[in-house]
């Protein structure tokens, strides 16, 4: 009897995922529940459980390949002799029959379905695009009978992910049959297209799968530089108060609350503070209405090696310092464990991003669409200042607002970067919320 | 000569000319080289066309002698062949003149004489008149076609010894036929000079008729062929032809061995196949590979060995049809202007205009049994479908081959008239991998012979309406 293993429901507004890493082998012998594939999401990566006991059969879809929720990525032969054929696109080793004592009798009743193996191609304009695309079987979900991947589908596919096509493919979805018209370099001189990188370049170059974080992140950038009237503006902050409470509070503060103080504590708070006066920068555009958040649920972008994934800090405004330092400490954690939950990173209504980590003297952070506003941090590093006549070596940072000035005006964006300075440079503002 | 360009076709049959206007229509500057007189190669000048003319002629002449009485028209057709063939002539000059209107409207440059690859993106072309000169694109596309296959020691005179070119213009109707090779053109041509009046012998070497084709379609042809006056002798091959005081005498063994016997003729086609055309290209010079077939070998993207040399068609591997050449030269335009050209080689349908014709596309049953393939089959045959019984074209069955577990259509065979024309729904479905079923629920105009589709599509199932 055979058990599938299918792609499951990974929260909201999560369509599909890309095939991560197969954990086990076709054949391998698996208990109920252990990780089977990992599968890569828009924002985490989930492992697939074995549904039942027994042994691998087959892998359906090879790493890489994009599945929709549902989909079926393979199955479980739960019976102990049968050899099933590994039919799937993976080049694993052929099932074989699993070791005689493993199998456990199935843990639960699965339902065989009778589903047919055979998949629909995609259609004939479909196949020729997804080539030009650089789009494999399973990177688009089709729309035709019984899932089949029609013409439109592709190209509404090819819109979603610019990234997904290699860089040095022309993609030409429909040509003119007249002379060309105003899209890309037409025509296309033969000579120039045909020739590719020549052998001694080709083995040096390396071409890797972008993952789908990765496609994620870059197609929200590029959507909020395409939509947003982006601009930043900048200050400066003296960090002396904040430090000297650090570093009078540090031992104290990690005794009683069990984390460390660091300075994001502080950060969350002031924008806060800012946030209340500035409505604007907490808002969004929907079609001809702003939409004014009255509530602050403040997202923080962390690095992880897989790229930058933001968690949100929700209901922000009614947290401790000590209650928003130890949940960034366990996004953190998580982050980098792979282990983020989707829900974890849904719904923000303002970002931080902390470029100071890794060193950064300025930048000018991208909006998190739909936000209107994020608060970019820097490096702290003794500067010169001029305080009471007197040049003074003090520990400064610069701020950055970058915000969309379609509902943000210059004032309210300076204002409210002013008023984030203020908070950081006299934290006792913060007691008396002003 | 206006170059530079980027690309240069030889040969304009259908692979060629479709190749040229398709690279054309996506900017590129494309010159033909073409050694005959007109465009369109074998197809259009002594191939598909000019045939199609005369089964189309010959047919209605014997559809008026043994057909119309039943219908209540009373004529006696008398035949004037000489007419008959300009009629032919006619319909071939409409064609290629057309192809030479849409090389002009695609602003394709053509030069006439014979070409030859001289290395990468050299083309030497001779002219009619003997000049040389030579053209320079970063492309060349061979698509040179086929030549009429001979047999060893009979020496073709396109008179008494004739191949499809010469068949297709006997200034009189031969008393006797004898046709080498019971293929598609054997086939065709034997039928048009039986329906005007020649006696048909056809020698195939095979005890089958239509070699490759699915055997329940080529028996069941076969019959019907026999049935209309045409004499087979399978597994016999032809040892020599004779010329004996204005006859032939073709001496006809056994394919296995044995004693021969003489059959005399008036006529005799050579209809063994075609092989590539490759000779006086320079491809051995350029160093061009072939395979042991003398077929030019190329890769996904029909280049061939030599970098910037491409072959389509005939010259390459794959069933010799017009339509695969033109869908070829297609797909390598596209691949030249940087698209994704591409061929799906396994929907290609392959049509015998016979009476009634043969279509198929996929696979056979022989093909899916021997590849290990569990199929149902679903077959309806024309007796049973209301406008094919009014129109008295009952011959024929329409055969479908649907894969057992996922009804996806594997291969669907026709025997029937217009059975050319009703492929095409078949090839559609398979390139859109769907299944009998999904045929079967596609609702079919009422009175057509497609509804016998239909009912093929629903006997896979078993649950043929009619029968």
């Amino acid at each position: 009897m055979a058990t599938e293993i299918r792609v499951p429901t990974l929260g909201e507004s999560v369509t599909e995922a890309t095939v991560g890493k197969w954990l086990k082998k076709a054949g391998d012998t698996v208990k109920a529940d252990e990780p089977l594939v990992e599968l890569e999401t828009d924002k985490v990566t989930v492992e697939v459980p074995a549904p039942a006991a027994g042994q691998l059969a087959e892998i359906k879809v090879a790493e890489g390949t994009t599945v929709a929720i549902g989909a079926l990525l393979g199955a479980i032969n739960e019976s102990a002799a049968g050899v099933v054929a590994s039919v799937g696109a993976q080049k694993e080793a052929p099932a074989r029959p699993a070791p005689a004592a493993q199998p456990e009798p199935p843990p639960r009743a699965a339902p065989v379905s009778n589903v047919i193996a055979a998949v629909m191609p995609a259609s004939p304009a479909a196949r020729k695009q997804m080539a030009e695309a650089g789009l494999q079987p399973g990177d688009v979900t089709g729309s035709g009978r019984r899932g089949q991947v029609l013409k439109g589908d592709v190209a509404a596919a090819v819109k979603l992910e610019p990234q997904a096509q290699p860089a040095r493919q022309p993609r030409q979805e429909e040509e003119p049959a007249s002379p060309p018209a105003t899209r890309g370099p037409m025509p296309v001189p033969a000579r120039d297209l045909r020739i590719p990188a020549t052998l001694s370049e080709d083995s040096r170059e390396e071409r890797v799968k972008m993952t789908r974080l990765r496609q994620t992140i870059a197609l929200r950038l590029k959507e909020a530089q395409n939509n947003a009237a982006m601009l930043t503006t900048f200050n400066d902050a003296d960090m002396t108060a904040v430090m000297a409470m650090r570093t009078q509070y540090k031992e104290l503060f990690e005794r009683r609350h069990g984390v460390k103080l660091g300075f994001m504590g502080f950060f969350v708070k002031a924008c806060i503070q800012a946030l209340r006066e500035i409505p604007a920068v907490n808002a969004e555009i929907d079609g001809d209405e702003i939409i004014y958040k009255n509530y602050y649920h403040i997202g923080v972008a962390v690095g992880t090696d897989r790229g930058l994934v933001v968690p949100i800090l929700r209901e922000a405004d009614r947290m401790s310092i000590a209650e928003i330092e130890g949940a960034i400490s366990d996004f953190g954690k998580r982050a980098r464990e792979g282990k983020l939950s989707i829900t974890d990173m849904q719904g923000g209504t303002f970002t931080i991003s902390n470029g100071g980590v890794y060193g950064s003297m300025l930048s000018t952070p991208i909006l998190n669409a739909p936000q209107s506003g994020i608060l970019g941090m820097h490096r702290i590093e003794e500067r010169p200042v001029v305080r009471n006549g007197q040049i003074v070596a003090r520990p400064m940072m610069y701020l950055a607002l970058s915000y969309d000035h379609r509902i943000v005006d210059g004032k309210e964006a300076v204002t409210f970067l002013a008023r984030v300075k203020e908070c950081l440079e006299d934290p006792q503002r913060f007691i008396l919320e002003i | 000569m206006a170059g530079p360009y980027d690309l240069i076709v030889i040969g304009t049959g259908p692979g060629g000319y479709v190749c040229a206007i398709r690279a054309a229509q996506l900017g590129l500057k494309v010159a033909v080289v073409e050694k005959r007189a007109t465009h369109g190669g074998t197809c259009l000048n002594v191939g598909c066309i000019p045939s199609k003319a005369l089964l189309h002629a010959s047919e209605l002449y014997e559809e008026a002698g043994h057909g119309f009485a039943a219908m209540g028209i009373n004529v006696k057709p008398t035949l004037d062949l000489a007419r008959m063939l300009a009629f032919k002539d006619e319909g071939v000059k409409g064609n290629v003149d057309g192809v030479a209107f849409l090389l002009k409207k695609n602003k394709i440059d053509h030069v006439h004489g014979t070409g030859r690859i001289l290395g990468p993106g050299k083309v030497g072309v001779t002219f009619i008149n003997g000049e040389k000169s030579e053209l320079e694109a970063p492309a060349i596309v061979i698509a040179t076609g086929s030549d009429v296959a001979k047999l060893p020691g009979i020496d073709i005179d396109e008179k008494e010894i004739v191949s499809s070119t010469g068949a297709l213009s006997l200034p009189k109707v031969p008393e006797r036929l004898l046709v080498v090779g019971a293929g598609v053109i054997g086939l065709e041509l034997g039928s048009v000079w039986r329906r005007l009046g020649s006696k048909v012998t056809v020698v195939e070497f095979l005890d089958r008729i239509l070699p490759g084709m699915d055997s329940e379609v080529a028996r069941s042809l076969e019959r019907i062929l026999i049935k209309q006056g045409m004499t087979f002798r399978l597994g016999s091959k032809v040892a020599s032809v004779e010329k004996a005081g204005g006859a032939l005498k073709v001496s006809v063994e056994p394919a296995k061995g044995g004693t021969a016997d003489i059959i005399e003729t008036d006529v005799v086609l050579v209809a063994i196949g075609r092989v590539p055309f490759t000779d006086g290209l320079g491809l051995a010079e350029a160093g061009i590979a072939l395979d042991a077939r003398k077929r030019i070998i190329v890769n996904g993207r029909f280049e061939t060995n030599v970098s910037g040399v491409y072959a389509i068609g005939d010259v390459i591997v794959g069933p010799m049809l017009a339509h695969k050449a033109e869908d070829e030269g297609m797909a390598v335009a596209e691949i030249l202007a940087g698209q994704a050209g591409q061929v799906n080689h396994d929907v290609i349908p392959n049509v015998i205009y016979t009476f009634p014709e043969v279509a198929s596309v996929g696979k056979s049953e022989e093909e899916l049994k021997a590849a290990g393939i569990a199929f149902n089959v679903g077959k309806f045959p024309f007796t049973a479908n209301g406008r094919a019984k009014v129109n008295r074209t009952t011959d024929g069955f329409v055969k479908i081959l649907a894969d057992a577990e996922a009804d996806r259509i594997l291969g669907v065979h026709i025997v029937g008239a217009v059975a050319s024309e009703i492929i095409a729904e078949a090839a559609v479905i398979m390139e859109f991998g769907g299944s009998a079923e999904d045929l079967a629920r596609t609702c079919h105009a009422h009175p057509t012979l497609t509804e016998a589709v239909k009912e093929a599509a629903l006997a896979v199932a078993k649950r043929a309406i009619h029968m």
